[in-house]
This record gives structure tokens, sequence and C-alpha cells, in this order.
């Protein structure tokens, strides 16, 4: 137990940590940046939302190993190599859910809108996005916890993070070592899915969740 | 790559090629004449090593899952521990399960610590499938059967469980293909497949090996997640049918 602490209050164990949080915040704010932007650009027309996910869906199945694997002879090892891997991982996930999320939108409900006068932009931006936020976030904290997940495996490309704990622990084979890695991302994931949960909550607009209450109270 | 103390050894192992053509880096990464070599003795057991695995965990979590779907499905109250329970296992990451396995749990390395896993990793999608798939069932069809004499039993096999099939298989299809992604990772604890090609590429500094193993693994998942789509839109129409029909 006192060696576990140790290998937690190692100077290099605070720096991965800090490590595999920047994996996670940049890689998931990438993924955001870009599917968000195309799920939009596709909302129109319905045989591009259908092609948006589909390659969704092949992005999805492929390993996540297999994904930072071929980044090295791409890209080298290193940092770099491991936040793009790991991006490309974020994609899927919040392109999926953005495209189904904005095409669920009851086209009732965006006819008014356009009935009292609202311009393109502004039924996107005030009422379809809005509707569409739960599922959109539902998306997103599936890439953050699998960012985590899969960033404990940038060790394997030379990234660092908690996966080298993992790693050291099995090399030396270290109970201390590896479970000081193998728990921090455990911990670092369940956190990352009770967060983004709460976020999700938050970003429903009022209006939903009072219908939401009110499905589940009519059942 | 150029480290004096790995020459030797990969020159000792045969990988001559790889290490002295640096200027013709593309035709360097995969060494046609290793894959040829090792095709059937390497490559092609890793292969269906893999399949193994992830079509086992898959057969045990379904005989799990599918019971566990309809106790939950009948008595509401353990459908919320149940998806707590299993979305737990699910949030913990891959990498770190192996490992609590091996450490903690104490299993030696293999396929069951990793077996082991894939199954708990597939329960939360598999039994919310059942329980949704059995919701779906319109309450109109059940009364029918009640009506026609059948028992409870005899509704649960003979109407409920084919009218939620496509939405287990659509929980099938997710669950096989995460399945096939963790399972590259737990050749790291011994359970072989293509995690195996993989890892062994990366000691050896090998790439040919691990894109291989890379790219089967991405085509696997590919394919088996075209393959249970395949299976879907084969019991969809069937289902849409008869619901139709009621």
């Amino acid at each position: 137990m006192s060696e576990f602490m140790d290998v937690l209050r190692r100077p290099d164990f605070i720096e991965n940590f800090i490590l595999h949080i920047e994996y996670l915040v940049l890689a998931t704010l990438l993924g955001i940046l870009i599917a968000i932007p195309v799920a939009i650009a596709v909302n129109r027309s319905p045989t591009a939302s259908t092609i948006a996910i589909n390659i969704g869906n092949i992005g999805r199945a492929i390993p996540s190993l297999a994904v930072l694997v071929l980044m090295f002879p791409l890209l080298g090892l290193g940092f770099d190599s491991a936040l793009f891997a790991l991006t490309l991982l974020a994609i899927p996930p919040i392109l999926i859910n953005a495209v189904v999320g904005l095409r669920q939108v009851n086209p009732q409900i965006l006819d008014s809108a356009k009935g009292m006068g609202l311009s393109g932009r502004q039924v996107l931006a005030g009422i379809q996005v809005p509707i569409a936020a739960p599922i959109i976030f539902a998306g997103i904290r599936t890439s953050a916890v699998m960012v985590v997940a899969s960033a404990t495996l940038a060790t394997f490309i030379g990234g660092g993070g908690l996966g080298d704990y993992i790693v050291e622990g099995f090399q030396r084979n270290s109970t201390a070592i590896a479970l000081a890695g193998a728990l921090s991302v455990a911990v670092l994931a369940i956190i990352t899915e009770v967060g983004f949960g709460f976020l999700e909550r938050t970003f429903t607009p009022k209006g939903l969740r009072i219908a939401q209450k009110r499905g589940r109270a009519t059942k | 790559m150029d480290s004096g103390t790995e020459e030797p050894a990969t020159a000792a192992l045969g990988f001559v090629q790889v290490e002295f053509a640096p200027d013709s880096e593309p035709q360097g990464l995969i060494d046609w004449e290793w894959l040829a070599d090792n095709f059937t003795e390497d490559v092609v057991p890793a292969f269906f090593q893999h399949i193994f695995l992830c079509f086992v965990s898959l057969a045990i979590a379904l005989a799990i899952s599918v019971p566990l779907g309809v106790l939950a499905a009948r008595y509401r109250g353990l459908y919320p521990p149940l998806t707590a329970i299993t979305g737990f296992f699910y949030t913990i990451p891959s990498f770190s399960m192996f490992t609590i396995l091996l450490f903690v749990v104490g299993f030696s390395v293999g396929a069951t610590p990793a077996i082991i896993a894939l199954v708990l990793y597939s329960l939360l999608v598999l039994i919310r499938n059942v329980v949704t798939g059995l919701d779906s069932v319109p309450p109109e069809t059940k009364d029918a059967a009640r009506g026609m004499g059948l028992t409870d039993r005899q509704i649960l096999w003979r109407v409920e469980l084919p009218l939620a099939l496509p939405v287990i298989v659509a929980g099938m299809r997710i669950a096989i293909v995460t399945v096939i992604g963790i399972a590259v990772i737990g050749a790291y604890i011994g359970a072989g497949g293509l995690g195996d090609l993989i890892f062994d590429g990366i000691t050896r500094d090998f790439p040919t090996m691990y894109i291989v193993g890379a790219i089967l693994a991405t085509l696997l998942a590919i394919g088996s997640d075209l393959l249970f789509v395949g299976v879907e839109r084969l019991l969809s129409p069937w289902a849409r049918r008869s619901r139709g029909a009621t």
C-alpha cells in the first residue's frame, strides 16, 4: 500500500496524469470541432447524412490500438501522433450522434419556426441545436470516455500517459506500479463519464426536461 | 530506429531488408517476403484465435444477458441496478480491466481473463437491447397470444423473443465490434489473437507485423459489423410484417 502511494507521489506520475488529461481535453475538443460542423453541413441532405452515419459506423468499428499503431509509420512516435490517433477515434461517436440528433428534430417544429420568420441560421442555432443538444452531448461523453481508455494505449507509440505505469508494472511484475496506472485511468474514466452526464443534463433545454419528466410521469 | 543496440538483433532475426533499405521507406514498411513465409504459421492462426476469443465471449455474454434481460423486463426494479453495475464495467478502460483481473483478482496470463473481460464489456449493451426489444413487442400481440391459449413460457419463446430478435441482434452487433477491438489489447495478457502480431511487431520494431495485425483487426471488426447489419436486415422486414399484421 505504501509502495502504491509512492508511485502516485512520483513527479513523473503527476506529469503523465496531466498528459493523460491533455489527451482527453484536446482530442475531445478537436473531435467536436471537426464532427459538429460536418454534421451541420450534411444536415440538409438526407443522402449526405446517411453517408456520414455509415462512415461514422465504420470508424467506430476500427480497434483503437489499430488506429494508434497505424499512426506510427505515418507520423512517427510521440505526443502528436497519439493525439492525432485519439482525435480520429473521438470523431465517429460525436458525428453519429450529432447527425442523428439534428435529424430527429420534429419537422413541424422547424416549419413553425420558419413560419415565425426565423432565418435558416436562427432555426439551426436557436431551435435545432438546442433540441439535439442532449443527444450530441451523449456522443461527446462516449468519445471522451473512449479517449481516456485509448490514451492508455498511447504508451505503445511513445505517447506517454498513465499507460506507462501499467506497462512498467507488467515488465517489473510490480502490482503497486501496475495498479497505480490501472486504477488512476479507471477513476479518470468514471469521473469523465459522470462529469459529462452532468453536463448533458445541464445542457438539456428546460422545455425538453419538462417534456421528459412528463413522458416519464405518463408511463 | 537506427540505435546501435537494435541493429544486430534485428539483423540476426532476418529483417535485414527493412534495416538496410531506409531510402525505400514505403516498400520497407511491409516485408512481403516475411508475410509470405509466415502467413500460414503466424497470421492465419492469430486471425482465427481472434475470432474464437470474440465469438466465445459473445456467446457467453448472450447466455447471461438474455435471461437477465428477460427478468429485468418482467421485474422493472432489477433494471436500474443491472444497468448501473454493467455500465460500471463498461466504463472501466480495457487495459485497466486486464491489469486488475491479473494483479488484483489473481488470474494467470492467458485467454481466461481476456474472455472474462470481454464478457463483462458485452453485458451492458446486450441486456439493454434485450429489454428494449422485449418492450417493443406490442401488448396487443401478447394479448392475442394469450387469447390463443399460449402459456407465459410459450409467449416468451414463440412471440416475445422472436419479435425482439432484431433489436437483440443490433445489440450483438455493437457488442461484437467492441469485443473485437478490446481483444486486440487482450494479447498483452497472453490471450493471443491479432494483438500478438501488433505487440510482437512493436517489440521487434518490425512494422510489417503490427501493420498486418492492425489492418486485419480493422477488417475483422468492419466485416463483423456488416455481417450483423445483414442479419439485422434479414430479421427486420419479417418482424415489421408480423407487427403490421397484428
